[in-house]
């Protein structure tokens, strides 16, 4: 027989697995992305596959933890946002494979004019840096470092709101640069999203750790919060 | 009592806000002191849950309520417990009209070794009511407030015993509310039942609630949190933690709750 304890220590490691696997995979796709890395966006690829077996495990071993141990309190807390979790992550998995296959499709390189002017760069490093984060926060009993994410999920979507004006002005002028600028404003629209699932995956460790609801809070609140 | 009389009883306990209610309770079987001070309030018309692991005191607490630690060898109590306000200790309470006003039920089913009829009629006949037609408009009214009417309308006399263990608890439970109790007070109902019988149960605490205040005692935290609106978590003797059992088994305020919740002491 599985204890409680054992069931759940073992569901924690297989969701910090997860988020390292997908963590990596985001990492792979900006590799291949700066430096047009047509075998590493492939390998990108190839992945998805352990990350959508990994999210069935999880999917499989929450719905197996519910059922025999009835969970309350703190246990039933983790496992709710495990699920959450599991599935923010999956999406995130699914955004790295998207890049990566645009990579692959379009297959031009893009200008580093550009790329300094769209603050891609910035963007990739922000969202890796927000996914150190929440590896982080997901073993500290402290939700200080959760709480990190949600200022800088901001500057992503402040880059994101930037971008349509950009992308027309300099179209406008040169409209060759079309294919690397629809690249460009795709990409960007994907990693805005990772930041918003990021900023999901803080809100459910906060939950875990303190029972307190973030989701659907006034900016106002949240700000509070990061204090 | 009339019924007319009964119902202004009922009337004026809907208005007061905390039906029972102990303060600075400590109850002693010798020197022993089972439970070390309790201050409670209990609200009317709600289903509120005692949970704590054995020996804690939740039964000995839940026996305060109808006077029924009484009879037990060294019982000393200090404080008070209050039914709509009036001290039930005190010297002059009637302990068999308190009796009519609190109904209990047992762990084990424990239906009277007579008929279906006579013993849900049998509170009723003590009474000395002996209205035939009342009677058996009565014992019609409490087996269909217990959904067993239509399981045992056509063997009304036959013996109780012949009953499954769910339908004998249910009787136990139409027995009680037969003499119109205001208070139920039920310690384990369900744990010699199997998830059948245990589901009708509870189904009929959470309708009984609109018009009794129900006390439950149980081991099952998932019926705790099922079928109560307060539950108090009691350990050693000590009211530890009682608040409403959505924030109780979601997010425990001690450590000692959540500890005993999850099964991780007890």
């Amino acid at each position: 027989m599985i204890s409680l304890d054992q069931h759940r220590e073992g569901l924690n490691q297989t969701g910090l697995e997860m988020l390292h696997l997908c963590a990596k995979q985001l990492e792979n796709a900006r590799e291949a992305f700066f430096n047009h890395d047509n075998d590493l966006a492939e390998e990108v690829l190839h992945t998805e596959n352990r990350v959508n077996a990994l999210d069935l495990k999880i999917d499989r071993d929450c719905e197996r933890f519910i059922a025999l141990h009835n969970p309350v309190a703190s246990d039933l807390r983790f496992v709710l946002a495990l699920r959450k979790i599991n599935f923010d992550l999956e999406r995130i998995g699914d955004h790295a494979f998207g890049i990566s296959k645009y990579i692959i499709e379009v297959n031009t390189p893009i200008e580093e004019r550009l790329l300094e002017k769209m603050r891609v760069k910035e963007m990739f490093e922000e969202t890796l840096s927000m996914l150190e984060d929440i590896t982080d926060a997901y073993n500290e009993v402290d939700t200080k470092v959760a709480r990190k994410v949600f200022k800088k999920d901001k500057v992503l979507n402040q880059i994101n709101m930037q971008s349509f004006g950009i992308i027309s002005a300099e179209v406008k002028k040169d409209p060759k640069l079309i294919d690397q600028f629809m690249l460009l404003f795709s990409v960007i629209k994907k990693l805005e999203r990772i930041g918003d699932l990021i900023t999901n995956i803080a809100e459910e460790i906060i939950f875990y750790r303190e029972a307190e609801v973030l989701k659907h809070q006034k900016k106002k609140k949240v700000r509070r919060s990061e204090d | 009592m009339s019924k007319e009389k009964k119902d202004t009883v009922i009337d004026k306990s809907i208005k007061r806000k905390h039906k029972l209610q102990a303060k600075g309770v400590k109850v002693f079987y010798n020197d022993f002191m089972a439970i070390k001070g309790i201050d409670m309030n209990i609200r009317a018309n709600k289903v509120t849950a005692f949970i704590g692991p054995s020996g804690c005191g939740k039964s000995t607490f839940l026996r305060l309520f109808d006077r029924m630690n009484d009879y037990v060898d060294g019982f000393r109590m200090e404080g008070e417990i209050l039914i709509d306000g009036e001290n039930i200790y005190k010297k002059k309470v009637n302990v068999e009209q308190l009796r009519k006003q609190v109904g209990m039920v047992f762990q084990k089913p424990n239906p009277f070794p007579k008929s279906i009829f006579e013993n849900v009629a049998y509170g009723l006949k003590i009474q000395g009511i002996k209205d035939k037609k009342f009677l058996q408009e009565k014992v019609v009214a409490s087996l269909k407030q217990v959904a067993l009417w239509d399981e045992v309308k056509d063997d009304l006399h036959k013996s109780a015993l012949a009953l499954s263990g769910g339908q004998q608890q249910r009787l136990c439970i139409a027995r009680a509310l037969a003499v119109e109790p205001s208070i139920i007070l039920m310690d384990e109902p369900t744990s010699a039942l199997d998830p059948l019988s245990t589901a009708k149960i509870e189904e009929l605490i959470y309708e009984l609630k609109e018009k009794y205040t129900i006390v439950i005692v149980t081991h099952n935290m998932q019926q705790a949190g099922r079928v109560s609106d307060y539950t108090a978590f009691f350990y050693l003797g000590e009211l530890i933690e009682y608040d409403k059992s959505k924030k109780l088994f979601t997010n425990p305020e001690k450590q000692q709750t959540e500890n005993y919740i999850t099964g991780r002491f007890g």
